[in-house]
């Protein structure tokens, strides 16, 4: 960011027009690459039958669904379109994208919440913890639990965690019907849990490991030295100067990780058969659902982006220096 | 994984001559790093994992991995088959080493194919003014407001499935990472003083940036690209499980363990078998990776 060029606009009015100009680049790329994909939505639609139409009803077809028209307009009608609120339609149940979107959003945004949540809960004590005593044992302990939770990938630990639970407990409340959080907040949170304990557990790899270098670069310099000489207890210096210095790298990276669960939790979703945004965008690859596709992606996106936008102004609140900067 | 690192970046040091490390050099840093805790166990774990792969592309494998025998379906380890045997009555050791080297395949040519270009990217958006910076941080900011996996996923559903594909979708992903990782060093090496004696004296760009930049990023870069690894290992692994990963029969990790799923409670060692070799493969390189960081780049080492 250092590198930008100096304007004489308030960083944050920079940093919203990056964001902005940003999605239209993720939107130019998204409506390219459904264009590069063999195939049309003629013969989405038609199958092998599109091979039987005659020129000119391909023709009348093409001018069906816009695609005669020059790519540009074509870009254009789609962004126009989003404008208004009109995300497309899904080719076989026609139901529209914007209202599938909306049930999938709360999904994959309460799974994100919960994971980043525990992936915190763990991660962060863990890393004080390791990095209290650190090459000790209980910093090799740490260490070897956070390169636990990057080295277990999810799909492993969710398939194995779904199968023997259901097996030998008896207990599987994924396999019942997706129950809303607001409609039966019970079966909802019993149909989080599993998921949830997977990519929080997975979630605790980044930020202890972040934490966990933040911490001990901080601990090594004078204001700390200056509080510990200054007779402040060991508890408090750790909490109110250490952990407080570190919290940047640490929002950083949640910021960054619940970013990517937006629509990265595509495994999960599915091994639990949650029906959020990246199972939408996975269905929707698989049956050659553009529209959907095209659409999800971009909402994704936009969250990503947004996502990183509040990181940044999370951590002007937080650290005073980038604020002056 | 030393071996791949090197040939990844082999193509590019190969003409600076003096510029690379010399072999004394590259002997104390493998000493260096077999002392080092994390780096030894790492390259251990991580080679016992390669050589295992390598010896499947020569066919040592005891059995042919996709060859199916009816008698001997879902037996346990012990025996004849080392691991047991798969709903198929394949052999699941032959598959589990044949689904490792089928991922490395992959990650290795997704890995050096972002590492050359990514790379390349950031050196050339760190010197140059903003005629080539302002682009190249544009794919870089669009190219990162993906999530990895589902950009993959997309990448990997455009083209015709196959393994070079899927390693082209993984390269894909990775490329801003090596941008944002070699342009950082770029901006301050320009200001140093033998890089800019080496533009005074009249030497072209193009040799200046081979014989006095690259070399001084080569250790964030090696270290980069065995995290990388790790990674692409995983994203692989993930699109099979997905169903959108290498193509069946041929063995791969992560549809060994989605066809596992089912038969996890009466045939665990269909699920252990992937699963063990994921996690020492992915363990190995992170470990490696971080004794390499320990010992190439001090300044960033973690204590």
């Amino acid at each position: 960011m250092t590198a930008l060029r100096r304007v004489r606009t308030h960083p944050l009015v920079r940093r919203v027009a990056e964001a902005v100009a940003t999605l239209l680049g993720v939107a130019v790329c998204v409506f390219l690459m459904l264009r590069v994909i063999p195939g049309d939505q003629i013969t989405a639609t038609y199958g092998t039958e599109a091979a039987a139409l005659t020129p000119a009803q391909r023709e009348a077809l093409r001018s069906y669904y816009g695609i005669d028209r020059p790519l540009a307009v074509q870009f254009l009608g789609w962004l126009g379109e989003l404008g208004t609120g009109n995300l497309g339609f899904a080719r076989r149940t026609g139901q529209s994208v914007a209202s599938m979107t909306a049930h999938a959003l709360p999904v994959t945004l309460e799974l994100a919440v919960l994971s980043t949540l525990l992936g915190l809960a763990l991660g962060v004590p863990l890393a004080m913890w390791s990095a209290s005593r650190p090459g000790a044992l209980r910093d090799i302990v740490g260490q070897g639990i956070g390169l636990a939770a990057l080295a277990l990938p999810s799909f492993l630990l969710g398939s194995v965690l779904l199968a023997v639970v259901s097996r030998y407990a008896g207990y599987n409340p994924n396999a019942r019907r997706y129950a809303p959080l607001f409609d039966d907040p019970g079966l909802n949170l019993q149909q989080m849990l599993f998921p949830t304990l997977v990519l929080g557990f997975a979630l605790t790899a980044p930020i202890m490991r972040t934490a966990r270098s933040a911490l001990l670069e901080i601990e090594g310099q004078d204001f700390v030295r200056t509080a510990r000489g200054k007779g402040v207890s060991p508890g408090r210096i750790r909490v109110r100067h250490v952990l407080r210095a570190a919290l940047v790298p640490i929002v950083t990276m949640t910021g960054i990780q619940f970013g990517y669960l937006l629509g990265g939790a595509v495994v999960v979703e599915q091994i639990f058969s949650l029906p959020g945004l990246g199972r939408q965008v996975l269905t929707g690859l698989l049956q050659k659902e553009y529209a959907v596709v095209q659409s999800s992606v971009l909402v994704v996106a936009l969250g990503f982006v947004v996502v990183n936008l509040a990181t940044d102004l999370l951590y002007r609140a937080i650290d005073p220096r980038v604020r002056e900067s | 994984m030393t071996e791949a690192s090197t040939t990844v970046l082999g193509a590019e040091p190969a003409p600076l001559g003096g510029g690379g490390p010399p072999p004394r050099r590259a002997r104390g840093i493998l000493r260096a790093l077999l002392a080092n805790r994390s780096g030894a166990v790492g390259a251990v774990l991580t080679g016992v994992v390669v050589l295992a792969a390598l010896a499947s592309y020569a066919g040592l494998t005891p059995f042919d991995p996709v060859a199916q025998h009816a008698a001997d379906r879902l037996q346990g380890p012990g025996g004849t088959y080392w691991l047991g045997t798969d709903q198929f009555g394949r052999d699941t050791f032959s598959r589990a080493v044949a689904g490792a080297a089928g991922s490395l395949q992959v990650a290795v040519v997704a890995v050096a194919i972002s590492a050359v270009v990514g790379s390349a990217a950031g050196v050339l958006a760190g010197w140059f003014g903003s005629a080539v910076r302002a682009p190249v941080l544009a794919v870089t900011n669009i190219l990162f407001a993906f999530p990895p996996l589902l950009l993959a996923l997309a990448l990997a559903s455009m083209f015709t499935r196959s393994w070079f594909t899927i390693a082209i979708a993984i390269a894909v992903v990775y490329v801003p990472i090596f941008v944002r990782v070699a342009r950082g060093p770029v901006l301050s090496l320009r200001e140093t003083e033998f890089v800019r004696a080496a533009v005074v004296v009249g030497m072209p760009t193009w040799r200046v940036l081979l014989r006095e930049v690259l070399p001084n990023l080569l250790p964030v870069l090696i270290v980069q690209v065995t995290l990388s690894l790790s990674w692409a290992v995983l994203t692989e692994a993930s699109l099979s499980f997905l169903g959108l990963g290498t193509p069946p029969p041929a063995a791969s990790l992560g549809s060994m363990v989605l066809d596992a799923r089912v038969l996890v409670t009466i045939a665990w060692w269909t699920m252990a078998a992937p699963g063990v070799v994921i996690v020492l493969l992915v363990v190995g390189l992170n470990l490696l990776g971080d004794g390499l960081r320990d010992v190439l780049d001090p300044r960033r080492a973690v204590r």
